[in-house]
């Protein structure tokens, strides 16, 4: 095993030009246990720890530039407003120390359908900016971004340098099933998104297909309730029937599996649970008559 | 490979470390620093909880080659960073060590039984109580939320904290 | 929030105020029955105390041992030679380089393996061990060990164990239990029948049936299996190992290496828990053996996924239960069959099993009793002791039983326990008497009598706070679904090894002045696990010598056994013998005094004497000698075994027999808030009632039953070892997927403690360990019961079985 250490971001993509195989480690949460537990022996280590722009972020005109190693502890801390359903994921991460360390680029960079920081991502919209030594930069639409269990469309001389996230123009929310109440990997999530100026939401799941997916009928069907009704301007509450179909097409979205951490038949209830609820969460919170929710993120 | 960083103040030195090797195992095996715990080296107890560049994290999951220029804080420097002297030593016991308002506390109130979660422990709380040094009991098992214990039930790590977090107000 | 409450109440002794006369340690301070600290509680937060895996040598090597990938197969070949051509590798071991024809351990039944032969019964068998000079290497080498394997059908439940073509999983049983059993794949079986409970049967105005499961949980000590073996100059070695049981280890490992037992020499290194996950060998032998074989020392860390392996599990169960009951709420009979899983190997089933079977009614008064317990012999993980081993998978059902009875009869579920309950005299199903206060309606009474906590914690005028609620940081709910119940339980636990067993310990204590100070020294092999012996042994030494200071040695071979750190034993046994040996001190003490002193004060000859604040002194207080003068240099050493009183081995037809020394009762409230549309779970409160019958260290008993009600909580909510029944093979060994509480699911753990004297029982007090882990768990699940109205005969309870999914 070797281990790279680039000092700046030109030097990482270098690298990995050079040594395709290197697998990139920043907070090493995922790599780590890898290493740890014997399960991978990579030739190289790629350390992006001494990659200083990898750890900050910019907030735009509509959307947040976010270094792929920024921690999810600093989303929490920092960007709560301008992206609310990515700072509630980002609290649902593990523990303090893995959300001191851990950082969007990695949640992508391994793609476990089981990553925190998809459903926020899906939700928000998001485009996934990577780079190559020889081929420049391009942006991925993070709905194209993920390919199959733990793949991604990442070229194998290609590192993730930033997340490109739409600033929340409505409310946010993010909800995630564990059988612990803390540090505990997502037997299912869900990630929903009001975005008023569009007329949109958009929604993401997580843990319930091999890969993440946005529930695509199930907005369909929600914009198209919400038109009709003329909701977005008079601000009535969704009746319940819209609720219960949208939550219902959320469950259909889910293609799960079943494993030690729960059934297929289980995921698909609680995804609709957690549509329910977002979507009470989000409309209340739009209505603005919503009871103020104590900082969750 | 060849690693240079700060433990507790000092400067270190460790050769020969293997690419694949946690912060964790340099700390342990090579540094006689042993203090920080090996107990789940995946992140999910917080045993080996040290300080890199002031932030708790698991040195387990941090690649030796990480720390490379960087500073790291370990269960052995809490006492030397914030410790009161109380008195001579007991080389058995070590009684009378200085030791720092969190790491007192986590004795006074019976948070230690066996003791392995305790280093990790310790570096969260004290952590914790720089931040927020009046925390409800809500805060503390948020921020201790990353840190398994087996023996206690946990009430009296609890107990510990708030009397740590007490007797921190006192002084003030 | 409010904070654990702690209230300790004795009954009878002495009103407050000075006593009138003073006896033993009745003014020492820090002697017993105070909450004096811990003498390791420095070290330990520090991080100085040393952890077996903190071991180091100059020039040591690395074990590792590669296990088995399936659970049941015969080995084809096994070829080590690119292993032992590899850079860095000294020694790789199978069965063939074992030293002598001692090939096999075991607790009680010597049937496992040290290394696998011709044959691998469970998943993560040891094959080969590897010894190099660092991790990487033998983990490198290990993985290039060649091992054919021909698979064969695995064994996992009691149809596939018991069917008449059944494969033994041990086709060459010798053991005395093989003699009784009815099958070969039956370990141990034990039967216990009193009374006619048929004929009571036909009596009962109402009868509930239910058939419950109880699943695998792992003791998760959080210091895995480590040590370091040091060979020494005459042939021997030196293991540091964090064990239950140093004496026990000895007499399994040194035959095995061929030495005799003063050739191996142990001592006990840190500790990170044990919970029953330590009484069986581990890695011991293997890192003798590398040891020998290189001599290099050999250091062996497991690391969790290996400890999910490296040691037995808690038995799951299947257990069937059948309760009769008057119209006045009287129970009339009691029918179970509990069948215990004991995996591949035997290790401690059979005490499991005469545990489960002995206290398979619980703390009730019922005549007809017809029990069955049995554990079998399977492929899947190998089971043993963990905290309460037996008695807590009956409790969990004969609990549920309980409130069904108690639905069914129309009563109160609380006060139907309570009109059912032992008490002191009633007779157990194996027919002894109970000999010493049983206060199990009195312990529910406390544990109801205690405040609810308020309903909604989670809401406050600044809005919710999900960390209150369950699903916690997850934010599933803001109230939407949650539902409030509240269960009852309470349990009976034997204290101490039974059916007959030597149960004894040992203690040195010695004398002396150091320092113009007296000073005693306790030196006793008991295995500190985190329990806090220690603790209380210096308090013993106080309260029986009179002195301030007291110096723990550390436990090692050097000194008789002290039997095991489990079966809620220590305080009992080995706190017994540390106070028998220091009376015997202070006999020899005195002796000393009178031999001196004895003509200068009359009192000498004719005056109970005691030794106080370093001095001689009467009943009355008058001052005779100081400890310094007695002693001068001279020191004053007792080496002493202790035992309880003798028990007796439960007939094997009818299970009738005085099988128990002593028992442990306590008492559970849960109060759990249901997302019930979701299914998660949030223990809000796990109060508790215990009695100890006399704390001799509160602060450690209020941790012990903290510490016990939580694990009793794990299991109850999320704690399961997940065995594949098509391969036996363990699913989740990993924190990832095999969950503990963490602090934010533990709910407050307010406690009452009772302290009615056992007066065979040294101090008149009482096992703490077990009791607290047992009754949590059916309060727990009672709580989500009477939030859910499901029936829920499985535990751990996981979202899918509260939704209907």
């Amino acid at each position: 095993m070797d281990f790279l250490r680039p000092a700046c971001w030109e030097e990482a993509l270098a690298a990995k030009a050079e040594h395709p195989t290197a697998v990139p480690i920043a907070g090493g949460t995922d790599v780590m246990v890898e290493i740890n537990f014997d399960h991978r022996r990579p030739e190289y280590l790629l350390d992006l720890n001494r990659v200083g722009d990898l750890y900050e972020w910019e907030v735009g005109e509509d959307s947040v530039r976010l270094g792929a190693s920024v921690s999810y502890t600093t989303i929490m801390e920092n960007l709560r407003a301008e992206l609310p359903g990515l700072a509630l994921a980002s609290h649902t991460v593990a523990s303090p120390q893995i959300r001191n360390r851990g950082g969007v680029g990695g949640n992508l960079g391994t793609a476990s359908p089981a990553g925190d920081a998809h459903p926020a991502l899906l939700a928000a919209g998001a485009e996934v900016e990577v780079q190559s030594a020889g081929r420049g930069t391009r942006r991925i639409p993070v709905d194209d971004f993920y390919t199959g269990v733990k793949r991604n469309a990442l070229a194998a001389d290609e590192l993730i340098r930033a997340v490109h996230i739409k600033k929340a123009d409505g409310p946010q929310q993010f909800s995630k099933v564990g059988t612990r109440n803390a540090m505990v990997i997502a037997v299912c999530a869900f990630g929903l998104a009001l975005h008023p100026g569009s007329r949109t939401v958009r929604t993401g799941i997580g843990s319930a297909a091999p890969t993440p997916v946005r529930a695509e009928a199930a907005e369909e069907f929600l914009n198209a309730a919400l038109e009709e009704g003329g909701f977005w301007d008079n601000g009535r509450i969704v009746p319940p029937s819209v609720a219960k179909r949208f939550a219902e097409l959320c469950s259909g979205a889910c293609n799960p599996i079943d494993d030690v951490r729960g059934t297929a038949s289980y995921r698909r209830h609680a995804v609709g649970v957690m549509a329910r609820r977002t979507l009470t969460w989000t409309w209340e919170s739009y209505r603005g008559t919503a009871a103020r929710t104590e900082g969750v993120a | 490979m060849r690693v240079n960083f700060t433990v507790n103040g000092r400067p270190q030195q460790a050769d020969d470390v293997w690419e694949g090797e946690s912060l964790l195992y340099v700390l342990r095996e090579r540094m006689g620093l042993p203090g920080s715990k090996n107990a789940c080296e995946q992140g999910e107890c917080g045993s080996c909880t040290v300080r890199l560049d002031g932030v708790p994290v698991c040195a387990c999951l941090v690649a030796a080659g990480q720390v490379e220029g960087r500073e790291v804080v370990t269960v052995e420097g809490l006492a030397e960073a914030k410790g009161r002297a109380a008195g001579p030593v007991d080389s058995q016991t070590g009684e009378g060590t200085a030791l720092s308002p969190v790491q007192q506390a986590f004795i006074d109130a019976g948070a230690v039984q066996c003791g392995f979660c305790t280093p990790g422990l310790l570096v969260a709380a004290d952590e914790m109580l720089e931040r927020n040094p009046d925390p409800s009991d809500a805060d503390i098992r948020e921020a201790l939320s990353g840190n398994l214990c087996r023996c206690t039930g946990y009430e009296k790590i609890m107990d510990a904290v708030r009397l740590a977090a007490a007797r921190q107000g006192e002084a003030v | 929030m409010p904070s654990p409450t702690l209230e300790f109440a004795r009954a009878g002794g002495a009103p407050l105020g000075t006593p009138t006369k003073i006896t033993q340690g009745s003014r020492t301070k820090g002697g017993i029955g105070e909450s004096t600290l811990r003498p390791d509680g420095t070290l330990k937060v520090t991080g100085e105390f040393a952890y077996s895996s903190d071991m180091w040598h100059e020039d040591m090597l690395w074990g590792q041992i590669l296990r088995s990938t399936v659970a049941h197969a015969e080995i084809v070949s096994l070829d080590t030679s690119e292993a032992l051509a590899t850079a860095g590798v000294y020694a790789v071991m199978t069965y063939d380089d074992l030293p002598t024809d001692v090939r096999r351990y075991g607790l009680e039944i010597q049937d496992t393996p040290v290394l696998a032969h011709g044959k691998v019964r469970h998943h993560g068998e040891p094959v080969a061990i590897v010894a190099a000079d660092h991790p990487e290497t033998a983990r490198r080498a290990a993985a290039k060990i060649k091992v054919d394997y021909r698979e064969l059908p695995v064994i996992t439940d009691e149809a596939s164990a018991t069917a008449p073509d059944a494969i033994l999983v041990h086709d060459d049983r010798d053991d005395h239990h093989s003699r009784h059993v009815p099958h070969p794949n039956i370990v141990h079986r034990q039967p216990i029948l009193r009374g006619d409970a048929a004929a009571a049967a036909e009596r009962a105005d109402f009868v509930v049936r239910g058939e419950y499961t109880f699943a695998m949980q792992d003791q998760a000590f959080l210091g895995p299996e480590s040590g370091l073996a040091v060979p020494d100059d005459d042939g021997g070695v030196h293991l540091y190992i964090a064990t239950q049981w140093l004496h026990s280890d000895l007499r399994q490992i040194a035959p095995v290496l061929g030495l005799p037992e003063s050739k191996v020499r142990m001592t006990l290194s840190g500790v990170g828990g044990a919970f029953g996950g330590r009484e069986d060998l581990s890695m011991q032998i293997h890192a003798c053996l590398l040891a020998l074989r290189t001599g290099k020392p050999v250091k062996i860390v497991y690391n969790r996924f290996e400890s999910f392996f490296g040691h037995v599990h808690r038995h799951p169960a299947e257990l069937h239960y059948e309760h009769g009951a008057t119209k006045d709420g009287k129970l009339t009979h009691v029918k179970c069959r509990i069948v215990l899983d004991g995996g591949a190997y035997a290790s401690a089933s059979p005490a499991v099993v005469g545990n489960a079977a002995s206290l398979g009614v619980g703390p009730y008064a019922v005549d007809d009793v017809d029990i069955e317990a049995l554990a079998l012999y399977t492929n899947n993980p190998p089971c043993g002791a963990m905290r309460g081993f037996g008695a807590v998978q009956a409790c969990f059902a004969y609990e549920a039983q309980m409130d069904k009875l108690a639905d069914a009869v129309g009563m109160d579920r609380v006060e139907f326990r309570q009109l059912n309950a032992m008490e002191q005299g009633t007779l157990m199903p194996t027919g002894q008497p109970v000999d010493s206060p049983a206060p199990v309606a009195e312990l529910l009474r406390r544990v109801k009598a205690m405040p609810m906590p308020p309903e909604r914690q989670w809401e406050s005028s600044e809005g919710v706070d999900v960390r209150q609620l369950p699903g916690g940081l997850s934010n599933t709910t803001h109230g939407e679904g949650v539902v409030r119940g509240v269960g009852y339980a309470v349990g009976i636990k034997n204290v101490g090894f039974s059916e007959g067993f030597d149960d004894y310990s040992t203690a040195k204590v010695r004398m002396e002045v150091v320092a113009g100070r007296p000073v005693a020294t306790v030196h006793t092999a008991m295995a500190e696990v985190g329990q806090g012996g220690v603790t209380v042994h210096a308090q013993i030494a106080r309260t029986e010598l009179g002195v301030t200071q007291v110096t723990i040695r550390p436990a090692d071979t050097q000194v008789g056994s002290a039997g095991s750190t489990s079966a809620s034993r220590q305080t009992y046994v080995t706190g017994g013998a540390v106070r028998n040996s220091c009376e015997l001190v202070r006999e020899k003490v005195l002796e000393i005094g009178r031999r001196k002193f004895g003509s200068q004060h009359p009192a000498w000859a004719t005056a109970e004497l005691l030794l106080e604040g370093g001095k001689v002194v009467t009943g009355g207080g008058e001052v005779l000698a100081d400890l310094v003068d007695v002693l001068e240099d001279e020191s004053v050493e007792v080496e002493a075994e202790w035992r309880h009183r003798p028990t007796e081995a439960f007939d094997l037809r009818t299970g009738q027999g005085n099988g128990h020394v002593q028992y442990s009762f306590a008492a559970h409230r849960a109060v759990v808030e249901v997302d019930t549309e979701l299914g998660l779970v949030k223990v809000i409160e796990l109060a508790c009632a215990q009695d100890v019958g006399k704390a001799l260290n509160p602060l450690s008993v209020l941790g012990q039953i903290q510490g016990g009600t939580l694990q009793g909580m794990g299991i109850a909510v999320m704690e399961e070892i997940i065995v594949d029944p098509e391969t036996a093979k363990v699913r989740n060994p990993s924190f990832t997927d095999y969950l503990l509480p963490t602090i934010l699911d533990t709910p407050i753990i307010p406690v009452d403690v009772l302290e009615l004297a056992d007066d065979h029982a040294p101090y008149g007090l009482r096992g703490v360990g077990e009791a607290p882990t047992l009754s949590s768990t059916p309060a727990v699940l009672a709580a989500i019961r009477d939030a859910t109205g499901l029936e829920l005969n499985r535990t751990p309870v996981r979202p899918e079985h509260l939704t209907g999914t």
